[in-house]
């Protein structure tokens, strides 16, 4: 009998549970998933609610009730891994033994970290829409705002969905139109990064989109300090940026537990992998997938999806004693809803930057990295494949896991 | 033989570095004098570029380099993270995506 012990019961953890039990005997393979709560929820979700387009309560489901039969659940925070003896230590002090462990525990909200984000004025006038609490909090503050300067500020990656704070802009500049507000409006979209965006191609298209909508762009922003009471953003350069409604995408970092478990994570607690295989670079027995991992791809669901693929297949090679297969590719794929009822859709990889062209789907093609109302129907649908699809660990019709160039328009070489 | 840059002024090749250089470029980016708290920067920069290929980010600079942020500015003006690669001879942070 082989132990599979699975930590977190979200998007990867979930999905992995489901795909190893169809391909395993529970006779000869035992799945544990644990996780500290029993409440999942649609993360990508959030984005909506501050508008009043999604409800909090519409979001969350309990996690048990999306594990196969044959699936343990076990209801406990996990303190840490000692990769030496194989074993999870519980928060309550049980010690779990592993034969396989995959690391499925995503990223945390670290807004403490940046000065005075969580001090006077945080779920006032400071907020964030990156969790249930705060997207809700927002929403409130929203609805009752009257005008002045919504700042939207990306304090540092990597983020969960690095595109949400811009769509987050998009939707806000629409939903302030319809209210009849936008004019008294202005809107400040706030990063560190050099552009809009960290891919180039895509950069291009989202400033374009973001200079249409009057939003105005800040880069080369490093938050250093928040303070809520006067109402003021400062970087680290001593540049100040005034809000009356500050939107802040908080520093992420990944699972504490992974900081306290020995040679697991990096600086900022994301497990070490191998980019192909999901395989610790600590242990051979110990595995990654989701937000949990330091890959250089964007933390997404869609992500944690395509790797739930690759690494069943790896898993089941492990306990089979057989070579792993280097076959995650960095596949993402992100829907970017830009108010009035449309979305791009990008589709990238490790070494393929989003191109323009037309996405091979099921529902026909897609139009990529521009703006349609197809792709926003998309990202609706996207709702119900999330837990119909995605969580039960089914393969998207037409979606492989490595990224297609079929449809793809590849770019003119720089210069040319 | 001379060293070859990038159109942003980076290194192509960390190899061809050494410390003579790093003070070089380092006042020719407006940096008059490298100190021991300069110093331990740009070791930590390259040798994390060395074992893992990609530069560290400010914040990751911030946390293991033992230079809080706040210094880091101080030492490396405007963009620490940037500069501070272009002084220690490894191509320009890519950024995470
Ligand atoms: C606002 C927003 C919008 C998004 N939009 C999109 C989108 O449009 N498309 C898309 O593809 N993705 C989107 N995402 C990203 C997507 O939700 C995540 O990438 C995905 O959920 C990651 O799955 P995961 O399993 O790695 O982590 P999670 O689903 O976050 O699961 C981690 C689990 O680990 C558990 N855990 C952590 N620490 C412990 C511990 N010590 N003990 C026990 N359990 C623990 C947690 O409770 C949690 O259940 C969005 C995210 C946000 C926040």
């Amino acid at each position: 009998m082989s132990r599979v012990v699975i930590l977190g019961g979200g998007t990867g953890g979930t999905l992995m549970a489901n795909r190893l039990r169809r391909r395993t005997d529970p006779a000869e393979v035992r799945i544990t998933v644990v996780d500290q709560d029993d409440r999942h929820v649609y993360q990508p979700g959030l984005l909506f609610v501050p508008f009043g387009l999604m409800e909090p309560g519409e979001l969350v489901r309990p996690r048990h009730r999306q594990l196969r039969p044959g699936v343990a659940f076990l209801r406990s925070a996990v303190d840490r891994v000692a990769l030496e003896d194989r074993a999870v230590h519980l928060a309550d002090g049980t010690l779990l033994p592993y034969d396989v462990l995959v690391v499925a525990s995503g990223a945390d909200l670290r807004p403490e970290e940046t000065e005075g984000l969580t001090g006077p004025g945080w779920g006032e006038r400071t907020f964030t829409f990156y969790s249930v609490e705060g997207a809700t909090a927002l929403a409130r503050a929203l609805g009752a705002f009257d005008g002045g300067r919504l700042v939207v500020d990306l304090v540092d990656m990597p983020i969960k969905c690095p595109v949400a704070p811009l769509e987050f802009a998009f939707l806000a500049d629409w939903h302030l139109t319809r209210r009849g507000i936008r004019r008294r409006t202005e809107i400040t979209y706030v990063t560190p990064l050099d552009s809009a965006f960290t891919k180039p191609t895509c950069a291009r298209a989202l400033s374009g989109l973001l200079t249409r909508k009057g939003v105005r762009l800040v880069t080369e922003f490093n938050a250093g300090e928040v303070d809520g009471r006067a109402g003021t953003l400062t970087s680290y350069d001593g540049r100040t940026v005034p809000f009356d409604l500050l939107v802040s995408v908080p520093l992420h970092a990944g699972a504490p537990f992974v900081g306290r478990s020995e040679g697991l994570g990096d600086e900022l607690d994301f497990v070490r992998v191998d980019p192909a295989t999901l395989q610790s670079r600590a242990r051979p027995e110990v595995f990654a997938i989701g937000d949990a991992t330091d890959v250089p791809t964007s933390k997404a669901g869609s992500v944690a999806h395509f790797q739930g693929e690759v690494l069943t297949e790896n898993v089941l090679r492990f306990l089979d004693g057989r070579p792993l297969e280097p076959g995650y590719d960095g596949h993402a794929n992100c829907f970017i809803e830009t108010g009035h009822r449309k979305a791009l859709l990008i589709d990238f990889n490790y070494d393929v930057e989003p191109l323009p062209g037309r996405f091979p789907g099921p529902v026909g093609p897609l139009p990529l990295l521009r703006e349609s109302r197809l792709n926003h129907a998309g990202k609706l649908a996207f709702t119900w494949m999330y837990w119909n699809v995605l969580l039960p660990g089914r393969d998207m019709p037409g979606i492989d896991a490595r990224m297609s160039m079929a449809g793809k328009r590849p770019l003119a070489p720089a210069g040319a | 033989m001379p060293a070859t840059v990038d159109a942003e002024g980076f290194l192509t090749d960390p190899a061809q570095w050494d410390e003579g250089l790093a003070e070089e470029i380092a006042h020719e980016n407006g940096i008059p004098e490298l100190t021991p708290r300069h110093w331990q920067v740009l070791r930590y920069m390259r040798e994390t570029y060395l074992t893992t290929g990609s530069a560290p980010t400010i914040r990751t600079l911030g946390k293991a380099s033992g230079v809080p942020i706040k210094e880091l500015y101080e030492l490396f003006p405007k963009g620490p993270a940037k500069l501070a690669a272009k002084v220690a001879g490894i191509p320009k942070p890519r950024g995470c995506i």
